[in-house]
């Protein structure tokens, strides 16, 4: 079989199963820096209770995290060997600061976040509790910089050395603020919230479905559907400015996104849709007309590049990022309009007698799972068939050392042990959900 | 002293920073089958139960600077281990999913089964750790571009890297011994107090071994080592620190006892690296084919920028570590008359 292909399946599955974790994380850390400091704030015990029961699953979490980024951490190596001597200037400088900056910071504080209730003071308590959650966002930060220099790469010059060319660092916090690194880091930092506030709201709604811990599960609920009825409209502006990012400096990757196959003016942005390149067409959809020269142009006349205009070797797939991208629009939209529902639904005292929208809520955590793996699926196709936008190409940067055969052995491997880690999970989640919280 | 020449001294730290911290866990894991009853086995997972994951954070760790410093070296040595390497993750992971749920049923298979799963964990990571150093003591298939002539797997099992592996495996079993003389008393120090005899006496017929082999096999690792004068010094340093083991074991200077191995597992790495040096990765095809400080290196702006990244966050990484092993010190509890 093709290598290429068997290390980029290896790689997206590894990747994709590896970001089911670190999402979490940081949105867990960050909603629980809101309960403990609700707790110092109001003395009531239902808030200490609640800080401790999510923290215990942020552990189960961050364990899962910890062992498949271990895998994340050499796969460059592992598997793009041509990549890593060419980035490795650059990539592995953010790579390293992240290991050595934000793991130690995270699980230092963790120990004290578990297990340092009743051997540290309250407010260092909370100190801890954010350093976690610090911890937990600082690495996303230098994990998205690194991938932002993938997309957006710049800081840089090429050089010979050793009798390969490779890209070496010419200023680091121009390559630390690329142009696409703020927009990328924010949009994964909401995107990690709205996760948290959907995971915390499900588990909320099964325990109040079950008439069980009743008063830790409505405030536990509130504090999460507030905070997502806050952020989940704030990540419809980060996403839109993140698409105008998009439009200046990775403009093939946008007209993969809406399926603009002819340069032209008044382009509309497809509700849903099929990209048919043999048409070259969007098929069976539903267009809002100006709407993608409106938001990537603030202008709804403008005119965008069409794949057209680009030569064949440079196009970037349109099947796979068309539709995760519009899926996790979707997905974006229906998370704002559940919160409102929900916020709405309080305020009219009726909320919590509502079965079926509780149950709405138990299950609505697929969304933001879905949705945060869908970004980056539609991203990194996107980026196709570039590793390093313009640079390095994907087909160039694999190992020349790995045969296909321990492609394949390396695959079954992964997914033996992603498979047992994945019953861990669940087994481990499922049994904390079952005991409950301790109040 | 140049740039160059710091990373490898602090890559170096690194690796021994892990070998030193995460041996001694593994190293439990290795004697871990000798445990007879159940208060044993629980007394030998509490003692490794609060440190294990930070030490683990050392390989992170290294592994990320390794990739800044040296990126060619990253890239040559993990795609030519490929399936060992890969392996040795894998079973580092399973160790650490077994150590997290051993206890969290009572049932027998189950407790069985995580505690198969924790031996063959430990002792695997760490014989094919100890292979993947015999082979890079022997020589790598590199060639001009860099790369392994095709990635390793079964022919990675040469005798001389199998010796290394068994080396490594009794070096940190004897400091996972030392580690838990430390953590418990009474009975069950002195089943620890047996199992260290065995694994002593392997350990120092294994050095034995290990080393004359190296000077038929590989020979310019020890002309390395022997052209400085002081280096005689390290030599005599190590033999103290290897012999001083039992006695201050009878004089219940655990401690330092604990020092002592680690001090052997420090040292033994350093005149490995001395040995090599300025080269990290040699090629058995072409000695000008080797991968060296120099060449494998990131450019002088990266290797200062991550000096002034190491400055400011290796003092974090050290006081957390101590910080981890001080909240936790101590004895580990068992009621000794269930022994």
């Amino acid at each position: 079989m093709d290598v290429v292909l068997l290390a980029r399946l290896q790689f997206s599955f590894t990747i994709l199963f590896h970001y089911l974790f670190p999402p979490l994380s940081i949105g867990l850390a960050t909603l629980m820096v809101v309960m403990e400091a609700w707790y110092l704030r109001t003395g009531k015990p239902v808030y200490r209770a609640m800080t401790q029961f999510w923290s215990q699953i942020f552990a189960i979490n961050f364990g899962l995290g910890v062992a498949t980024g271990l895998v994340m951490e050499f796969q460059f190596g592992t598997n793009w060997a041509v990549y890593s001597r060419f980035v490795g200037d650059i990539f592995g400088s953010a790579l390293a600061a992240e290991g050595i900056f934000a793991f130690f910071l995270e699980s230092g504080f963790l120990a004290i976040v578990i297990f340092g209730w009743e051997k540290v003071s309250a407010r260092l308590h909370l100190f801890a509790t954010m350093m976690v959650a610090f911890g937990a966002i600082f690495s996303a930060f230098w994990i998205t910089v690194a991938n932002s220099w993938q997309q957006t790469p710049v800081a840089y010059h090429l050089v010979r050395h050793a009798g390969q060319i490779r890209a070496e660092l010419t200023d680091y916090w121009a390559m630390i603020f690329n142009p696409s690194s703020m927009d990328r880091f924010s949009h994964v930092i909401v995107g990690s919230w709205i996760l948290g506030a959907f995971f915390v709201m499900s588990i909320c709604a099964f325990y109040l479905l079950q008439k069980k811990h009743l008063e830790f599960a409505k405030r536990g609920f509130i504090i999460a559907m507030i905070f997502a009825a806050v952020i989940t409209p704030l990540q419809l502006f980060i996403g839109s400015h993140q698409a105008k990012t998009v439009t200046v400096y990775q403009p093939a990757k946008l007209a993969a996104f809406e399926g603009i196959y002819q340069t032209r003016s008044e382009v509309p942005m497809w509700a849903f849709g099929i990209p048919d390149d043999k048409s070259q067409s969007v098929r069976y959809g539903l267009p809002i007309p100006g709407m993608l020269s409106w938001l990537a142009k603030d202008n709804i006349h403008a005119t965008l590049q069409g794949l057209e205009s680009f030569n064949p070797d440079v196009r970037p797939p349109t099947f796979l990022p068309f539709e995760s991208y519009h899926l996790m629009i979707t997905i974006g939209l229906y998370c704002i309009f559940i919160s409102w529902l929900g916020i709405f639904c309080w305020w009219q005292k009726k909320l919590f007698e509502n079965r079926w929208l509780l149950w709405i809520f138990v299950l609505s955590v697929i969304g933001p799972y879905l949705a945060n793996e869908l970004g980056w699926i539609a991203t990194e196709t996107g980026r196709q068939p570039w590793l390093v936008y313009g640079l390095l190409r994907t087909s160039e940067g694999i190992s020349p050392a790995v045969d296909s055969p321990s492609l394949i052995a390396s695959l079954v491997i992964f997914s033996l042990l992603y498979l047992a880690l994945f019953a861990v999970f669940i087994y481990s989640l499922n049994k904390k959900i079952q005991k409950g919280p301790q109040c | 002293m140049n740039l160059n020449m710091i990373w490898f001294f602090l890559v170096g730290l690194l690796l021994v920073g892990y070998a030193v911290l995460d041996g001694f866990d593994l190293g439990v894991g290795i004697l871990y089958p000798l445990a007879k009853t159940e208060e044993e086995r629980n007394a030998l997972l509490e003692a490794i139960g609060p440190v294990w994951n930070g030490n683990e954070v050392w390989l992170v760790a290294g592994g990320g600077a390794l990739f800044a410093a040296f990126p060619n070296v990253y890239a040559t040595l993990f795609s030519g281990f490929y399936l060992a390497f890969i392996l040795m993750l894998v079973a580092l992971i399973f160790r650490a999913v077994a150590l997290e749920f051993r206890n969290k049923e009572t049932w027998g298979w189950w407790r069985k089964l995580w505690d198969i799963v924790f031996v063959l964990g430990s002792a695997g990571s760490t014989f094919l750790f100890g292979v993947m150093v015999g082979n890079i003591i022997l020589g790598l298939p590199i060639q001009a571009n860099m790369d392994f002539q095709s990635a390793m797997f079964l022919n990675l099992f040469h005798p001389y890297a199998i010796l290394v592996g068994l080396f490594i495996l009794s070096l940190f079993a004897l400091h996972g011994a030392m580690y838990l003389h430390l953590k418990t008393q009474t009975l069950l120090q002195e089943r620890v107090k047996q199992w260290t005899r065995f694994w002593y006496s392997a350990f120092i017929g294994l050095y034995l071994l290990t080393t004359g082999a190296l000077f038929v096999k590989q020979f310019s690792i020890i002309r390395h080592v022997q052209a400085h004068w002081w280096t005689w010094g390290i030599v005599i340093f190590l033999i103290i620190a290897i012999l001083s083991i039992p006695f201050c074991l009878r004089q219940k200077k655990e401690v330092t006892a604990l020092l002592a191995s680690g001090g052997v597992i420090t040292v033994t790495f350093f005149l490995f690296g001395m040995g090599l040096y300025p080269t990290l990765l040699p090629s058995r095809l072409d000695s000008t084919w080797n991968l060296t400080i120099y060449n494998a290196a990131a450019s002088e702006k990266t290797l200062f920028i991550m000096l002034i990244v190491a400055a400011i966050g290796l003092p974090f990484v050290l006081a957390y570590t101590f910080g981890v092993y001080w909240v936790f010190r101590g004895k580990v509890y068992t009621e000794d008359k269930l022994l």
